[in-house]
């Protein structure tokens, strides 16, 4: 439910890290949470993004909330699946659902990030 | 201080029986309802009101029949050429008839679709008719009237274009700008006048907002400003008149942003102004901003076809603070008044019911325009008009419109504050030529006398 | 080829699936007049696409269609904070009097005397019983008089030169329309908190009121149908800081007769009229959402406003009115229909209904809290909030119980809300119904309980007797089709 190799933020998003590349989705609690996903409203490649800040929403049929980048630096990659399908986050929040690709400017910024025991205990 | 205190009268409204009551409180555990209203300030309690006592329903038709008396309108004899916003048509038995039906008019908003199949389908039939009338690409489920519609397409344009000035045609009835203001007064919105033959307009609008057939009557050249609004990053905001569009080009074939109109003239009673229903509707391409709720088609788990209120995360239930709009509960009724309406005339009642008033309009206008000082800029003016023209009249059409009332006839509305002694008549298909010779007799009696 | 018998399937094409070209429903009128000159063909369009039907298939399929509803006339729908009581078919009668549906809003103010007395009558009688005498009926519903109120605080404050006030306080109890309401108006919102006997914690409520406090939001009673113990010390702490406080008048059915708002320290209200007076809800409105305030803010008030002169009715527009936040004078037959209900309950009555519709939730609250959990442990007022947690841990949620309600032809009631309480079933019966439709509702939910353990299944895949069961919402919010095309 939550990969042991990636990092989480407390607004439940979860980073992959490759190189200095973060690949960025929501959470299983997340999306859970939501329900169906409806639509997901992201930036435009190129767009420049500060750690723990809003870069776009989420939306299920009920519910409606700010998606927030548990890095910073510039958004290289959005993921167009989720314009077509955004059921995709629903199922798999950590594979084909992911939803932007940030190049890092401070890797140490990962630091600020849980692991995924700790996330869990957050959840209780 | 205190009047009756639990002694509930016996009414029709109300079943519950004094046993009944008194069983209801056992078992809720106190004696009287006092023990139930503790949290209430006590010397605040069972105030005296000013009210009078309740009357039988023999009494109250009693009542209203005096009521109604003393209003002045074609049941009691009168012949009007008001317009302005509010339009007198005739309105046909079926949609009386389907408004009888109280599973129409005492159902609840439709959030539990299943329970609500009824209300939905014929939204979505209301959806459908706007579209195909304004050649738009999608609507919603109606919101409170025409003006507020405008606003909220004016404010939707803002969002859209993240800019904050909004352009109003010089020619538009001040209404909607002024209920525009009101709406956007605490939103950092600016509303400027733009003149109608401009040929520039600043280059950091939201929108151009344009009223076709505009206050006066007359058909804007809604191309031309789609143009230039676009030409300048602008949206493109038309409020028309729905009877119109039975006849003149759909805004829809311009390019046009957002439309919006005042639905009243389909199928809905004047009524002292209300309710209204306002119509609105959008490229799809901007959906997600436009307010107001939306109906949607789907299936259900047995795969049958069914609606149900759809893109619901834009509204206030949901995003509360960040909603589109404030709206909750609209005008559905109307909605269904407007669609049994339109069901009813159909394409080709709505072709014949447009030519009708233009027919009417025009001859009234030609005969007005004959009478020695008296005018009608609109006939030579190289444009034309649908069913609303303004008469330049030789004095004040205020003291017109007195002498007129004398003969049981309402005369048009003095808009002298916009055009000099001018008068803004309508006429439609409710007027017959011998209502129409009569007003001009009429007029040409007053003259130039008054 | 069989046709298979099936009277119960519901024919659900659209009108233009039925459309057949050269039918008609209906005919006008030839030309009178001698034939006009038709303008240049440029403005003109070519066709219009409509239907075509006979007019038995217009009556056929909007009867039918009305079939598919629940209504207050076929079921009971005891929605929270709706108000769904007995809309009186003589009110629908005596608003469409010719004399009354006929006038044209704009007539000369002499010609319409019964009218704008009428609607000053109205005025007066909202005034009395809220003990707010500035009364405007020109908002359209409830969210319009909300904004309305809003726009009259500020007015207010910016009378006063007060450039310091922006914001609105807000319950986290409230409904939505509150902060979207607020944010309309430019006011920041900031949130109060909820103690946990689900009244507004007069402490937070004293750390979050100074000089930027414009308005102080409340519904009275509140989202969970508790009157608030403290509102005099809350409308104090407003007042102490200069701000106004606005009542949210959704839930007025619990005070007829009972306390006026104007006493209690609150300096701007608005009513639902389509909630507390009868008047019909139209499957979402039309509602109108009078607004009234104190004498002293009544200047403010949005136009028009009925007034009496020596010379007659007239409309007026107040001397700082907020101005006009619609098209003409709001709804009329509404109003119509909301004072022909007021002169047939008189005093009496009205005070009779909100006794009866306390004295009917808090009957249902108890024979209820030993399967339901209360959202607070105390007596209500005019509407219960139960709880569905204990039913959730076995797998059943709220939503669940709602769906199966309809399968008893009870309408669900409101759910999700407040949003401070777990899986809310908030619950209003009104005073319209009788005992037995109480009984009855409560033996069902009764029975649903039951229906967690016994038939769990039952409860998830509700409705099962309905013309549609659950529908497919993702999909329709994915992919929208909001209209008829000919390849649907």
């Amino acid at each position: 439910m939550y990969p042991d190799d990636l990092k989480y933020s407390k607004e439940h998003e979860w980073v992959r890290m490759n190189g200095n590349i973060a690949e960025i989705g929501v959470t299983v609690f997340a999306e859970e949470s939501l329900g169906d996903v409806v639509f997901v409203d992201l930036p435009k490649a190129g767009t420049d993004v500060g750690q723990f800040a809003k870069f776009g929403e989420i939306e299920s049929v009920k519910a409606v909330s700010d998606l927030f980048s548990p890095v910073g630096g510039k958004i290289v990659e959005v993921n167009a699946a989720t314009t077509d399908s955004p059921e995709v986050v629903n199922e798999e929040p950590y594979g084909t659902g992911w939803l932007i690709k940030v190049e890092v400017a401070d890797a140490s910024q990962l630091d600020e990030l849980m692991d995924s025991a700790t996330y869990q205990a957050t959840l209780e | 201080m205190a009047s009756s205190v639990n002694t509930s009268v016996n009414h029709p409204y109300i079943p519950s029986t004094d046993s009944e009551r008194a069983e209801m409180l056992d078992v809720i555990g106190v004696d009287s309802l006092d023990g139930l209203l503790g949290d209430i300030p006590v010397e605040h309690r069972h105030p005296k009101l000013d009210i009078d006592a309740g009357l039988s329903e023999q009494e109250l038709s009693t009542v209203f029949g005096s009521i109604a008396a003393e209003n002045a309108s074609s049941s009691s004899g009168y012949i009007s050429f008001l317009g302005a916003g509010s339009y007198s048509h005739y309105i046909p038995s079926t949609v009386r008839s389907i408004l009888q039906r109280g599973e129409f008019v005492t159902a609840y908003t439709p959030y539990q679709p299943e329970a609500a199949q009824g209300t939905l389908q014929v939204g979505f039939e209301f959806q459908t008719i706007i579209c195909q009338l304004t050649g738009m690409e999608v609507a919603n489920a109606g919101m409170y009237d025409g003006p507020t519609a405008f606003a909220e397409a004016c404010l939707m344009a803002a969002r859209v274009t993240k800019r904050t000035k909004i352009g109003v045609l010089s020619t538009a009835d001040r209404r909607l700008p002024d209920t525009l203001l009101a709406y956007s007064k605490y939103q950092g919105i600016e509303i400027v006048e733009i003149s109608a033959d401009a040929t520039e307009i600043p280059d950091d609008l939201a929108c151009v907002g344009v009223q076709s057939p505009n206050f006066f009557g007359e058909i804007e050249d809604v191309e031309r400003l789609t143009n230039l609004a676009h030409t300048n990053g602008a949206l493109s905001v038309v409020h028309v008149n729905p009877t119109a569009l039975g006849m003149f080009k759909a805004p829809g074939e311009f390019d046009v942003d957002i439309v919006t109109a005042e639905g009243q003239p389909l199928g809905v009673p004047m009524a002292f102004g209300g309710p209204y229903v306002g119509l609105f509707a959008c490229k799809k391409v901007h959906i997600r901003q436009m307010p107001g709720r939306i109906i949607g088609r789907t299936t259900d788990t047995k795969g049958r076809i069914g609606y149900a209120l759809t893109l619901q995360t834009r509204e206030q239930h949901i995003r509360r603070e960040r909603a589109t709009s404030n709206i909750c509960t609209s005008t559905q009724l109307i909605g269904l008044m407007v669609t049994v309406y339109t069901a009813t005339l159909g394409k080709r009642g709505m072709q014949d019911l447009a030519n009708l008033c233009y027919q009417k309009a025009h001859y009234a206008a030609s005969e007005i325009n004959r009478l020695d000082g008296f005018s009608v800029e609109s006939l030579g003016s190289g444009g034309t008009f649908f069913h609303e023209f303004v008469v330049t009249c030789p004095s004040s059409p205020s003291k017109i419109n007195a002498v007129l009332l004398d003969k049981k006839i309402i005369g048009g509305l003095d808009i002298s504050d916009r055009s000099d002694s001018g008068m803004l008549v309508c006429v439609t298909e409710t007027s017959s030529k011998a209502d129409i010779d009569k007003f001009v007799q009429a007029l040409s009696e007053i003259g130039a006398s008054v | 080829m069989t046709i298979s018998a099936n009277a119960g399937d519901i024919d659900r094409r659209l009108l233009m699936d039925r459309s057949v070209s050269g039918r008609k429903a209906f005919t006008l009128p030839e030309s009178d007049v001698p034939a006009q000159d038709l303008p240049s063909s440029s403005f003109l369009r070519d066709d219009v696409e409509l239907p075509e039907v006979s007019q038995l298939e217009v009556i056929r399929y909007f009867s039918v269609l009305s079939q598919l509803n629940f209504s207050i006339d076929t079921n009971f729908y005891p929605l929270g904070s709706c108000t769904m009581k007995y809309n009186p078919k003589i009110n629908d009668e005596l608003s469409n009097l010719p004399g009354l549906a006929d006038i044209h809003p704009l007539q000369p103010d002499e010609t319409v005397q019964g009218a704008i007395k009428l609607l000053k009558n109205l005025q007066d009688d909202l005034g009395e019983i809220t003990g707010l005498p500035g009364v405007s009926l020109a908002p359209l519903a409830g969210a319009q008089g909300e904004y309305a109120g809003l726009l009259i605080a500020r007015a207010y404050h910016n009378a006063r030169n007060d450039s310091t006030r922006t914001v609105a306080i807000v319950p986290d109890s409230a409904h939505g329309t509150n902060p979207a309401s607020a944010a309309m108006a430019g006011l920041e919102v900031v949130t109060v908190r909820s103690d946990d006997q689900g009244n507004v914690d007069v402490e937070n409520l004293r750390e979050l009121a100074n000089v930027n406090t414009a308005v102080f939001m409340l519904t009275i009673p509140s989202t969970l149908g508790l009157f608030e113990p403290n509102i005099l010390e809350l409308t104090k702490i407003i007042h102490d800081v200069g701000g106004l406080v606005y009542a949210d008048g959704a839930n007025l059915n619990a005070l007829l007769g009972l306390v006026k708002l104007g006493d209690l320290g609150v300096d701007i209200c608005h009513s639902n009229l389509h909630k507390t007076f009868s008047t019909p809800h139209g499957g979402g409105g039309p509602g109108s959402g009078p607004v009234m305030v104190t004498d002293e803010l009544a200047k403010f008030l949005p136009k028009p406003v009925s007034e009496k002169t020596d010379t007659g009715y007239v409309l007026a527009t107040p001397e700082m009115s907020v101005g006009s936040i619609n098209g003409f004078h709001g709804s009329f037959s509404i109003a119509a229909r909301a004072y022909a209900y007021i002169k047939a309950l008189g005093l009496e009555g009205l005070q009779s209904v909100s006794e009866n519709a306390i004295i009917s939730a808090n009957y249902i609250q108890a024979k209820l809290r030993d399967k339901y959990d209360l959202a607070a442990d105390r007596y209500c007022m005019h509407e219960t909030v139960l709880s569905a947690t204990r039913q959730k841990k076995g797998g059943v949620s709220g939503l669940d119980i709602a769906k199966r309600l309809l399968d008893f032809g009870i309408h669900a009631p409101t759910m999700y809300f407040p949003m401070i309480v777990d899986e809310a079933l908030m619950v209003e019966p009104t005073e319209s119904e009788s005992k037995e439709t109480l009984d009855h509702f409560i033996a069902v939910m009764r029975q649903i309980d039951d229906e967690v353990d016994s038939a769990p299944e039952l409860v998830h895949e509700a409705p099962h007797d309905l013309p549609v069961t659950r529908l497919d919402e993702a999909t329709a919010a994915r992919k929208p089709v909001l209209r008829w095309t000919a390849d649907l």
